[in-house]
């Protein structure tokens, strides 16, 4: 298992379309914090607007590190999961591409072997996208813009967590993240099955994440009670949850607490039977296809 | 904390009997004269609707005669305007007419309400109310309403510091505007929590409970930058 | 001897179509076995059944004297195969295929060891250059050092010589024949052609429409005795009909526009060439014809299955 594991390591790593997403994503953040560095004090003039009036607002202060991290993850919500289909979406339909699929399947390895080494190898880039991620939105971030307490603005609520108890959050953030983007690569993966070219199972992976993204955010009560708990992309923003802080019924945030850990262990969970779920239909429609590329 | 902001008040008022308001708060302002400034290390607790933050151990500083400071050298605190600025300015430039508006209970307390109207009708403070308890000549409480800034209340509890009249407790009750970002921007996570449901102006209450003082030691002025 | 290859009964349908169709043969060891047919015949879905690529709609396959569907890692390890055009992986040195190749296949060849195959098929001067610096020519090489280098015990080519030049094909046949007589390989190759198929197989299995014509040793098929001929003459019409009364009627096979072909033995030629001149046929040309298409008319009829042919 391990030499097949490193032998399709090796093959996504030695192909130079690997890493444009390595350069994307660093590109995208470098950006955003120049942004922030020049002209922070509008973006969180906008965040604070209905708050200056009744409070003195020490901008300096709220614009560290943490809080640029967490403006860099947000804006970062659609373009990831895209470049995670591009490898995922590829890693069957490249192979049958060029042609090369049918050299692998007649090596003495079980087909379902074979997928699984795939899409864990899948699994790995995903997580170094996130590692690489992490080291530039967040720790980069820390050097450029120091730490202090970082502020979350809600929908209808304003929270803060003080410096000391924030990195652990980031962790179990990213932890949460790879999980979600997993589900990105897992269905790109399904796709990849069917497809003798990657482009198919890349641009239907997208185009399901953005349908879904939005019926998840819309907030139509048809399908608020019905569909939304049950859309994968519903619960891909869980990581957040991190982020919000018991109350402690006088109106101050608990340190170190979660406001509701099980609904992002709930959504935890489905995130991983869909994964268990697109990956078991992937194997057994590659078990069955007949390889004629 | 902002009682202390009605100490310009005094040097404008004329009544001299003990028992009339004007001596009343005069004696009371002769206590508070006696502090020339102070650093504090206070606990200060947020208790607003729509924001949801620890608490924080903060340091006050005070100068005679209107000078205040809410500093949180270890993090970010969101210090409501009206603790620093509002009610002190406009108190300084107006000129009053007390009142007196009776005998109350407050916490235990016997108190006289004394009512303060300005004298200069286009002063942004239109009334305030102080309670005040006789006995240990201290402000419990002093409840303001104002053009612009709304309507807001502080409350004072005594103990340790009330030989220079400085409260241990102080809870700061105002209004504000109401908090609301659009979904679209915050791409929130539904974690099914019941949320503060927006909508209109909210009461918030900031409590602030001061550990120690350290009196008239001297404070720069530079701390006030 | 046990078979190396025994097939029963193989059938593939694609919807209704039948790519495959009860088909059953048998290799043997040391066999260079012809798979020939017709480009669409059925011969590259075949081999792509022996290999798992496809599965098969009904019928038995048995590799090493095991069920492929039971035993399928345990007889892929001995089996190297270059299905169609060698498609590897562009961005990779020849070296670095061979190696990730072999080391999927179960073996951990050393430097030395790939090197030495890349020398077998000549390319070890090439072996740092990506393929896609390759010319087809090499890309075929490499494809079958790929097929090679776990040294199975059984090789399947198909259509190894597939857009090659003269020299390409001739260095695959040889190679082939090296496999067999020097290393004891057991070697299945497909091909359209019969010309090159005859030079080297020494059995074949011939399909048509996904049904087997006919299986048997190369020397049992071609009966040199017969032969096919293509007649071209100038009256057309002229012809037809002084063929048709003539004792040579029952030769004629098939009307190829304006030519006629028909099967007859070797010697009987001279003596058909001085009839149609007696009948006063205008010969433009006739020749030998030896394809095979032509080898279908040797058949009494066209679609039935035959198990040896003698005549």
């Amino acid at each position: 298992m391990w030499t097949l594991l490193r032998i399709e390591l090796f093959k996504i790593f030695r192909r130079p379309r690997t890493y444009i997403p390595f350069a994307a994503i660093a590109a995208m953040i470098l950006i955003i914090q120049l942004g922030l560095k020049f002209d922070g004090r509008s973006y969180l003039e906008l965040m604070m607007s209905s708050l200056s009036d009744s409070f003195i607002i020490p901008y300096g202060m709220i614009m560290n590190g943490y809080l640029v991290a967490f403006v860099i993850l947000n804006t970062l919500l659609i373009q990831v999961p895209l470049l995670v289909a591009l490898v995922a979406g590829d890693i069957i339909a490249g192979e049958a591409n060029m042609g090369t699929l049918r050299l692998l399947v007649i090596r003495p390895v079980s087909r379902t072997r074979l997928m699984l080494v795939k899409f864990f190898a899948s699994v790995i880039y995903t997580v170094l996208l996130l590692v690489w991620m992490a080291l530039l939105a967040l720790f980069l971030s820390m050097l450029l813009f120091g730490t202090n307490d970082m502020m979350i603005a809600r929908n209808t609520v304003m929270e803060q967590i003080k410096s000391s108890d924030v990195l652990w959050r980031y962790i179990a953030a990213f932890g949460y993240a790879s999980v979600a983007l997993s589900t990105v690569a897992a269905l790109a993966f399904l796709l990849s099955v069917f497809a003798e070219n990657s482009i198919g199972p890349i641009v239907s992976t997208i185009s399901i994440i953005i349908v879904l993204t939005i019926l998840s955010e819309m907030n139509i009560p048809l399908y608020d009670n019905t569909v939304k708990p049950w859309l994968f992309t519903s619960h891909m923003l869980a990581w957040k949850g991190f982020f919000y802080s018991r109350s402690d019924g006088q109106g101050a945030a608990v340190a170190g607490s979660v406001e509701n850990l099980p609904a992002i262990l709930r959504s935890l969970g489905v995130l991983l039977g869909y994964i268990i779920a697109f990956v078991t239909a992937a194997i057994v429609a590659f078990k069955k296809k007949d390889i004629l590329s | 904390m902002k009682y202390l902001l009605l100490l310009p008040l005094f040097f404008v008022l004329l009544r001299g009997h003990a028992q009339e308001p004007a001596t009343l708060l005069q004696k009371v302002r002769a206590r508070l004269d006696q502090v020339n400034d102070y650093q504090a290390a206070g606990l200060m607790k947020t208790n607003v609707p729509f924001l949801k933050v620890p608490e924080a151990q903060v340091t006050i500083y005070f100068k005679k005669p209107d000078k205040i400071k809410i500093k949180n050298d270890k993090g970010i605190s969101l210090v409501p305007k009206g603790a620093v600025t509002i009610s002190l300015n406009t108190l300084l430039r107006g000129s009053y007419t007390t009142l007196d508006a009776g005998l109350d209970t407050l916490n235990g307390h016997r108190v006289r309400l004394i009512k303060l109207l300005p004298q200069d009708e286009t002063a942004d403070l239109v009334l305030a109310t102080l309670y005040v308890d006789e006995s240990r000549v201290l402000i419990l409480r002093a409840r303001t309403t104002t053009r612009e800034n709304g309507t807001y209340e502080v409350e004072m509890t005594y103990g340790k510091y009330a030989a220079y009249a400085l409260p241990d407790k102080v809870v700061f009750t105002f209004n504000t505007k109401d908090y609301k970002l659009p979904k679209g921007l915050t791409f929130d996570y539904d974690d099914g929590s019941k949320q503060h449901a927006s909508g209109g102006p909210a009461t918030g209450k900031v409590e602030l409970i001061y550990q120690f003082y350290n009196i008239n030691k001297g404070v720069s002025d530079s701390v006030f930058q | 001897m046990s078979p190396i290859i025994e097939v029963s009964g193989l059938t593939k349908s694609f919807r209704e179509q039948h790519a495959v169709n009860d088909l059953s043969f048998t290799v043997y060891p040391a066999d260079i076995y012809g798979f020939l047919g017709q480009n669409g015949a059925g011969k590259s879905t075949t081999l792509r059944m022996l290999l798992t690529l496809v599965a098969p709609t009904a019928g038995k396959i048995r590799i090493f004297g095991m069920d492929l569907r039971t035993h399928r890692n345990e007889i892929l390890r001995r089996v190297g195969a270059v299905i169609e055009r060698p498609d590897l992986y562009k961005y990779l040195t020849a070296l670095e295929n061979l190696s990730l190749f072999a080391r999927m296949s179960g073996i951990r060849p050393d430097r030395r060891q790939l090197m030495s195959q890349l020398e077998l098929v000549g390319l070890a001067e090439r072996a740092h250059s990506t393929v896609k610096t390759f010319s087809q020519g090499m890309r075929q090489r490499l494809g079958i050092a790929t097929a090679l280098v776990h040294d199975p015990d059984l090789v399947i080519l198909d259509e190894p010589t597939n857009g090659l030049d003269p020299q390409g094909i001739a260095d695959i046949r040889n190679l082939i024949l090296h496999l067999s007589s020097h290393r004891e390989k057991t070697v299945v190759v497909s091909s359209h052609l019969l010309s090159e198929m005859e030079l080297i197989a020494s059995r074949m299995l011939i399909i048509d429409k996904g049904k087997k014509i006919v299986e048997g040793r190369a020397d049992e098929l071609f009966d040199p005795a017969r032969t096919i001929v293509e007649l071209d003459t100038e009256d057309t019409s002229f012809t037809a009909e002084k063929l048709s009364h003539s004792q040579w009627h029952p030769f004629l096979r098939e009307r190829r526009g304006e030519k006629f072909v028909l099967r007859m033995d070797k010697a009987q030629v001279p003596i058909f060439i001085q009839d149609m001149v007696q009948l006063g046929v205008k010969i433009k040309a006739i020749q030998p014809r030896h394809s095979l298409e032509d080898y279908f008319l040797t058949l009494t009829t066209a679609n039935q299955h035959v198990d040896s042919f003698t005549d």
